[in-house]
């Protein structure tokens, strides 16, 4: 209570307020039109009638997340040019979806990657397998967008602790789900896109105009090889930066503190008079293959995220679905040039940010930099900011949403529908995916109070790692290669997909012993890792960014083991061949998903 | 399951669904290649010609712009192109089966 009384005075009401009409209007808004669609082919079938525009809409809105709204201007903060990776990738990776899959799967007619598994190789024992990945990614997806949650709120209320922000979100959310406010959803995931272009451009707009441009606030850093910087600091007012903000050179130049931290950390193990020829030799190489190895885990990973690929079944057709994928690619490209320039401009203003630690660090930039135009407009500052954090909440609103009614959805209908109890009646069901969308929403609450020192961009890019090794060659080789079998794509998909997971969890750990504070503490027993990574920078980094490496091993792994049960190969491959590939007007597609999904379809 | 016109016997040919894939798969292995001579370029610019992609443009270092900036468009162009060239051929594809 004296907590709130104390807090109360440095509440921003403008902000409070933005923030709660975004709340407000999302459930109502998911209310509304969950009315109006009751079962699974009501959901995908609903958005058929939606034009391509609402659509695209649609699937950006679901796709922006947390990462792209606070966490992309965060790590350019941090880390400077190679975090601009991220953006680049997060939306080109919608070109390999287009080019190789979103075409083919639409014809197939499979609403899910685990129908689709199903449906290639007619075996419900793979449909199993592969439902595990839609939790395995949808956690790590989880996890940045609760931190998201947790930011903002101590934003918001200052000096409310930062698993109190994740509780509450985290269970307004869920509870929401699991009321059926999220069945309808893709007109509200089409507004949601709106309101963050919006969001993340306006406040940009002003503070460009008052304190000058990007390219203005970038030339304010000196480059290497540079006697002075291009912008003077008559120019742009910048701020000192704290010890620990990296120095201007490697932040803004390729192969800086970002991609170099695991052969810095070996440096620092050796030494003193052997660091700066360790440094000379390995920091260059070593970088690049960092920089290669987050590339293909974004690129990749994007064609391979299941609450991703389920929204291109609302397209009537394969053509459709191309149009869509490239209208997802220019929205989200208009909105990723954003985020990268309040980093740039918070680097110069508003560098107190590096000496912060978790919720209170560079992840809170977006909302935190609109401020500074109070001192020169006054109220303006107030309403930016809360513009921003309406953003978002709207940012992780909708993708917490989407995540938990896929994951919701795979737990009840495969899990318990399929393998537990295959003769439950629709009401049970209900009630099962109600159980089920409380039991994910707490397991994704308690997962996100954990990770509150590791950046929100970083977690993303290890759930598109994940999506990379796993479900990107399962349906890449299914597609395109006749001779895949079950086994082939089960042992690929698994090996991949969970030497991923270890590798991404390892990462955390160790990042998570190295903290200060409590979590320190808990993870204790993970500090050795370090001090081995330390030694073996190599294997640090194969281990933060493992996508060179699972990527390969998983589609080897297909194509050895289906070769060695090619007997085993599906018998009408050809037809299902056909289905994929042929255009719609020969008549040949089928609608794999029956009605009798429809029941569990909630 | 109305009676297979002759149309339909050369849909189900081994050949038909031969040249279909590979018709497909070469449009989207071009547009894949232009993308990623592009995309896994830039690194190995970076890493041997450092000094130029840090020339300054308005600012930016070419490196920056490229990346931060122009790349988006560019994407947008292969999608483009990728999306007219697909949809001509599944006509093409349609008129040869249906003549």
């Amino acid at each position: 209570m004296n907590l709130l009384i104390a807090t109360a005075g440095a509440i921003d009401p403008w902000i409070v307020a933005f923030s709660l009409v975004t709340v407000v209007v999302t459930v109502w808004m998911g209310f509304r039109s969950a009315k109006t669609s009751k079962t699974a082919s009501d959901f995908f079938v609903a958005g058929r009638s939606v034009s391509v525009g609402w659509n695209a809409s649609a699937i950006s809105g679901e796709y922006l997340s947390a990462a792209s709204f606070m966490g992309i201007a965060g790590m350019v903060m941090s880390s400077g040019y190679d975090a601009l990776w991220y953006p680049v990738c997060y939306a080109c990776g919608y070109l390999f979806l287009l080019l190789f899959i979103a075409g083919p799967l639409r014809r197939f007619g499979a609403y899910t990657i685990p129908d689709f598994a199903e449906g290639r190789y007619d075996s419900p024992l793979f449909r199993k397998i592969a439902v595990c990945f839609v939790l395995f990614i949808g956690f790590f997806y989880t996890m940045p967008q609760m931190k998201g949650a947790g930011v903002t709120l101590a934003y918001i209320f200052p000096g409310m602790p930062y698993w109190a922000g994740v509780v509450l979100v985290g269970a307004v959310i869920t509870l929401n789900v699991a009321l059926g406010g999220m069945k309808g959803i893709t007109l509200v995931q089409a507004v949601q896109y709106w309101i963050k272009v919006f969001a993340i451009s306006v406040p940009i707009f002003v503070l460009a105009a008052v304190y000058g441009f990007y390219g203005t606030h970038l030339g304010a850093n000196q480059a290497p090889g540079e006697a002075a910087a291009p912008v003077m600091a008559a120019e742009v007012s910048r701020h000192d930066l704290p010890e620990k903000a990296p120095k201007d050179a490697p932040w803004v130049s390729p192969f800086g503190p970002l991609t170099t931290k695991a052969v810095n950390a070996a440096a620092a193990a050796l030494p003193a008079d052997q660091r700066a020829a360790y440094l000379a030799e390995h920091q260059k190489p070593y970088s690049l293959l960092y920089t290669y190895s987050l590339i293909i885990a974004l690129v990749c990973g994007t064609a391979g995220l299941p609450h991703i690929l389920v929204r291109f079944y609302t397209n009537p057709d394969g053509v459709a679905a191309k149009r869509t994928t490239m209208w997802v690619m220019i929205l989200i490209g208009v909105f990723y040039v954003f985020p990268p320039v309040f980093g740039v401009i918070g680097r110069n203003l508003m560098p107190e940010l590096y000496a912060g630690v978790g919720a209170k660090g560079t992840d809170k930039v977006v909302l935190e930099l609109p401020t500074l135009l109070t001192q020169k407009l006054g109220v303006v500052g107030s309403i930016l900011s809360g513009i921003t954090c309406a953003g978002a909440f709207a940012a992780f609103m909708s993708t917490f949403s989407g995540l938990l009614v896929s994951m919701t959805g795979a737990l009840a209908h495969d899990v318990y529908g399929r393998m537990l109890r295959p003769q439950s009646t629709p009401a049970e069901r209900l009630f099962a995916f109600k159980v089920a969308a409380v039991l994910i929403g707490g397991v994704a609450i308690t997962l996100g109070c954990f990770v509150e020192v590791l950046e929100i961009n970083f977690m993303v890019g290890q759930a598109f790692a994940i999506a990379a090794a796993s479900y990107f060659p399962l349906l890449f080789m299914s597609v395109w290669w006749r001779g895949m079998t079950m086994k082939g794509a089960a042992t690929g998909m698994l090996t991949g997909g969970l030497c991923a997971l270890v590798a991404a969890a390892l990462t955390n750990l160790a990042t998570l012993a190295l903290d200060k504070g409590p979590m320190g503490k808990v993870f204790a027993s993970f500090k050795g890792l370090n001090d081995f990574w330390a030694a073996h920078p190599l294997l640090r980094i194969l281990c933060e960014q493992p996508a060179i490496w699972t990527v390969p091993l998983a589609i080897t792994l297909m194509i050895v083991i289906s070769k060695a049960t090619a007997a085993s190969a599906p018998a009408n491959v050809r037809m299902k061949m056909l289905v994929l590939h042929a255009p719609e007007q020969l008549g040949l597609k089928q609608e794999y998903i029956q009605e009798q999904q429809a029941g569990a379809g909630h | 399951m109305p009676t297979p016109t002759p149309h339909e016997d050369r849909v189900h040919s081994e050949e038909f669904l031969h040249t279909l894939m590979r018709r497909q798969l070469k449009l989207s292995i071009a547009c894949a290649a232009t993308f990623l001579v592009a995309l896994l370029g830039m690194p190995l610019l970076n890493y041997y010609a450092p000094a130029l992609m840090a020339t300054r443009v308005a600012g930016f270092t070419l490196s920056w712009l490229i990346l931060g900036v122009l790349f988006f468009p560019f994407v947008w162009i292969i999608s483009w192109r990728f999306i007219k060239q697909s949809i001509a051929l599944e006509q093409d594809e349609v008129k040869s089966v249906k003549r």
